[in-house]
């Protein structure tokens, strides 16, 4: 089973990239933009046919391995 | 004295620290990250460089290699354990010390010799030093301290802050902060001061001619404080 995550910065924490990517999309017209943020996606493929199983050891994965819980969280799509 | 610098694939300083530890009268020797188990040393060195490619996140999986359950046990027991530039930020993500490093708030690699100050000499590494800022050298693209308001609290109550950025006469200020860090922070100690994580490179200040000699005084006194 696929369990597709996506990990982001929390709020308030810094971001240097999307704030160029921000930048960049303003300098390129998109003047409506007001703010990016860049985050990860991950596809993990996990050996396990019950789905709450399987979310609930990439839950797992996240808090141990995926995300730093002190500048990011992270969302099981 | 012996220390153990442990190589993770992707470290790139280790034998400079080698050279370094040799230097001033250690006796040094090179782990493996795959070892089981680290020799009985008195000081264990992660040293910097890009271990594991800085995937995911710079010593995110260095922090989960099998040497690492040796390291947690030999600083938990009070051993020394330094952290330079990807040694800190292994340590922050195996949790022995606060915070995270993430990327400089310039989006750009810092190669350059900055001043730190010495905030702490209450501790093994700083103790009877005869200087209070050092030049030494940073090389890095995550090196932009951040931690919580909690935690930052914690590290100034208990004065864990052990080195700041700041200029050739010792202020500490955003000029002479050169990755955005909280509170200009270089490096820092965990709370029983045995766990020393810093961005700055002593090892690469070891020369009277090529560099300077402010990472001479650092390996110098801690083997005098070891003794």
């Amino acid at each position: 089973m696929k369990i597709k995550v996506t990990v982001t910065l929390k709020n308030g924490v810094l971001d240097p990239q999307g704030k160029a990517i921000q930048q960049t999309l303003n300098g390129m017209g998109f003047s409506n933009v007001e703010e990016v943020r860049q985050g990860k996606y991950f596809e993990v493929e996990v050996n396990e046919k019950d789905e709450d199983k399987a979310k609930l050891k990439v839950e797992e994965m996240c808090k141990k391995l995926l995300a730093n819980l002190v500048i990011e969280d992270f969302k099981i799509l | 004295m012996k220390s153990s610098v442990i190589i993770f694939p992707g470290s790139n300083c280790d034998r400079d620290m080698d050279v370094a530890l040799k230097k001033f009268g250690f006796e040094n020797q090179m782990i493996w990250h795959n070892d089981d188990k680290i020799p009985k040393c008195d000081l264990i060195v992660l040293p910097g460089g890009f271990s594991y490619g800085d995937y995911l996140r710079c010593g995110s999986i260095a922090g989960k290699s099998k040497i690492i359950k040796s390291v947690i046990e030999f600083a938990k027991k009070g051993g020394l354990v330094l952290g330079i530039c990807n040694g800190f930020q292994i340590l922050t993500e195996t949790g022995l010390l606060p915070g995270v490093l993430q990327q400089n708030k310039n989006i750009e690699f810092i190669c350059k010799n900055i001043f730190v100050k010495i905030n702490d000499k209450n501790n093994k590494y700083f103790k009877n030093i005869d200087k209070d800022i050092l030049e030494l050298h940073i090389a890095h693209n995550e090196g932009n301290y951040f931690c919580s308001k909690d935690e930052l609290k914690m590290l100034n109550d208990n004065n864990l802050i052990a080195v700041s950025y700041c200029n050739n006469n010792g202020e500490i200020n955003e000029r002479s902060n050169p990755n955005g860090a909280i509170k200009n922070i270089a490096g820092i100690f965990n709370k029983e001061k045995n766990i020393l994580g810093m961005m700055p490179h002593p090892e690469r200040m070891i020369d009277k001619y090529l560099s300077g000699e402010d990472g001479s005084i650092f390996f110098k006194n801690l083997l005098n404080n070891l003794k």
